[in-house]
């Protein structure tokens, strides 16, 4: 097992009688991708967003080891890339620097070019985001959250309502570019086994508590049999009928 | 019933408090924000430049019934000559600040609690906060502090065509003196009376900028439907809420100013 450096520990979220997460345990290594699966509504998105900080956890911490209290900088990649669609590509990079860093034009510049072409997007640049594909938002999404250097980014299901081919390629472009800027990244995703071929580790939330946490490997070797229903649901859903 | 009714008293008061917080967090945020004069000017933009057309177009005619109306009415007692008076101390105490907040509600103000409510459903706002951008900051406090400049400007515009709206039907229409028409406005309309105007209109500025933009900015919480029908719905609510604000506002804000 890898040395653990985010540590999630007794995380709790309830909305109203429905406990979302019930006292969770996760450790996650930095320079990892930690992918989260489960059934839809099971608080797969909560998790992210309790880490975020977009929702307060009703108990519970998150922090790096050894450093209580401390949390790394993360980024948060949207379902729907939530890029500001009156601003260009260009405008909608260089956002989070020129809100909140003091920093000069040209600084500014250098650094939002730079991440242009290191992600392909210089005939992008001073489109908005309704003139461009899918693929293209999604890197300009990814461009924005790497802006400020994050050692954490969270995508909340990166591929949902992709083609099987775009979410492959999705998929690569995730690990490449995690390989390239040594981020960590913490995925929500649906796309069992497709996901398996770019995560170090798999995390199965169901009923409020992690049942399983592992590699791919470990997770195709011996599935909890809990699991084996969510992992295979064509085998699941015909012995339902035999 | 009386449950209920109380039940509606509290969700009133509650949601009175909630918009309080709303416009102080958002009027503090200003200096807090970046690149604050841009966005300042981009607001003046879409609240004020773009409303000037229409309030030009409502003053005008606003002006002409009111001179033809109040022609009439002073042309029982024989008073015509008073018509500049009337017509003025009508449109800058109460009409101009009134319709010209309404004209800006019905432009600018739906269109503001549209756009924060999409951005809201397209998790803009959720976007804002994880790049610690405050929301308020950047979307709501440059519009609110324009509103602050744009509201009193567009009234004067308002006023100034409304009392040319007047002279038209008055004196070249229907033949009331013009001399009279502007010498009784010269001794009738005192500063205070502008004063007043413009005190209401800031008020209006600011209740329905912030009433706008609170229900664009909760409209995951108060629409009853999610998605573009929750947009549609809190953008119709605005504009009521909006309307409903200025009159009842313009009633107290009369009540105190007249007692002045």
């Amino acid at each position: 097992m890898k040395s653990s450096n985010l540590k999630i520990r007794g995380l709790s979220k309830r909305f109203d009688d429905l406990v979302v997460l019930d006292a969770i345990d996760l450790d996650i290594p930095l320079d990892s991708h930690t992918t989260v699966i489960g059934k839809s509504g099971i608080g797969k998105s909560v998790l992210l967003k309790c880490l975020s900080g977009l929702l307060t956890a009703d108990s519970g911490e998150v922090s790096l080891d050894g450093a209580p209290g401390k949390f790394p900088q993360c980024a948060y990649m949207f379902q729907q890339n939530a890029l500001f669609d009156s601003q260009t590509v260009w405008e909608n990079i260089a956002l989070p620097l020129s809100e909140k860093e003091r920093i000069s034009n040209k600084d500014l510049a250098q650094r939002v070019n730079s991440l242009v072409e290191q992600l392909d997007l210089e005939n992008a640049v001073d489109k908005y985001p309704a003139e461009i594909s899918g693929g293209m938002k999604k890197r300009v999404a990814l461009a924005r959250a790497l802006i400020t250097n994050p050692e954490i980014i969270l995508f909340d299901e990166p591929t949902t309502g992709l083609d099987p081919e775009r979410k492959f390629a999705v998929f690569d472009m995730i690990r490449s570019y995690r390989e390239r800027f040594g981020f960590t990244v913490i995925m929500v995703s649906h796309d069992v086994p497709e996901v398996f071929r770019i995560t170090d580790q798999v995390a199965w939330l169901d009923g409020g508590k992690f049942k399983f946490w592992g590699t791919p490997e470990e997770l195709n070797q011996s599935p909890p049999s809990e699991l084996e229903g969510f992992l295979n649901p064509k085998l699941s859903s015909q012995s339902s009928v035999a | 019933m009386i449950g209920r009714i109380g039940r509606k008293g509290i969700s009133f008061v509650s949601e009175l408090g909630e918009l309080t917080l709303f416009s102080t967090s958002s009027l503090g945020s200003l200096l807090k924000g970046r690149h604050m004069l841009e966005k300042l000017v981009r607001a003046i933009y879409e609240i004020g430049v773009r409303c000037v057309p229409i309030t030009l177009i409502v003053g005008l005619f606003t002006g002409l019934v009111l001179g033809l109306q109040l022609y009439y009415v002073l042309n029982k007692f024989s008073s015509e000559s008073l018509l500049g008076q009337a017509v003025a101390l009508s449109i800058i105490m109460e009409i101009g600040p009134v319709f010209t907040a309404i004209m800006i509600v019905g432009q600018a103000g739906s269109a503001l609690s549209a756009e924060i409510g999409i951005q809201r459903n397209a998790e803009q706002v959720d976007a804002l906060k994880t790049m610690q951008i405050n929301p308020l900051g950047f979307l709501v406090s440059p519009r609110l502090y324009a509103a602050l400049i744009c509201f009193p400007i567009l009234t004067a515009f308002f006023d100034i065509v409304g009392i040319f709206g007047g002279h038209l039907t008055g004196v070249s229409m229907l033949g009331v003196d013009g001399g009279a028409y502007w010498n009784r406005i010269y001794e009738s309309v005192s500063l205070r009376n502008v004063r007043d105007g413009f005190i209401k209109s800031l008020a209006f500025g600011l209740i329905t900028t912030a009433i706008c933009a609170f229900q664009g900015y909760f409209t995951h919480t108060k629409a009853s439907v999610p998605g573009a029908r929750g947009v549609s719905q809190t953008t119709t609510r605005a504009v009521v809420l909006s309307s409903i604000a200025i009159l009842a506002s313009d009633y107290l804000l009369t009540s105190f100013l007249l007692e002045k």
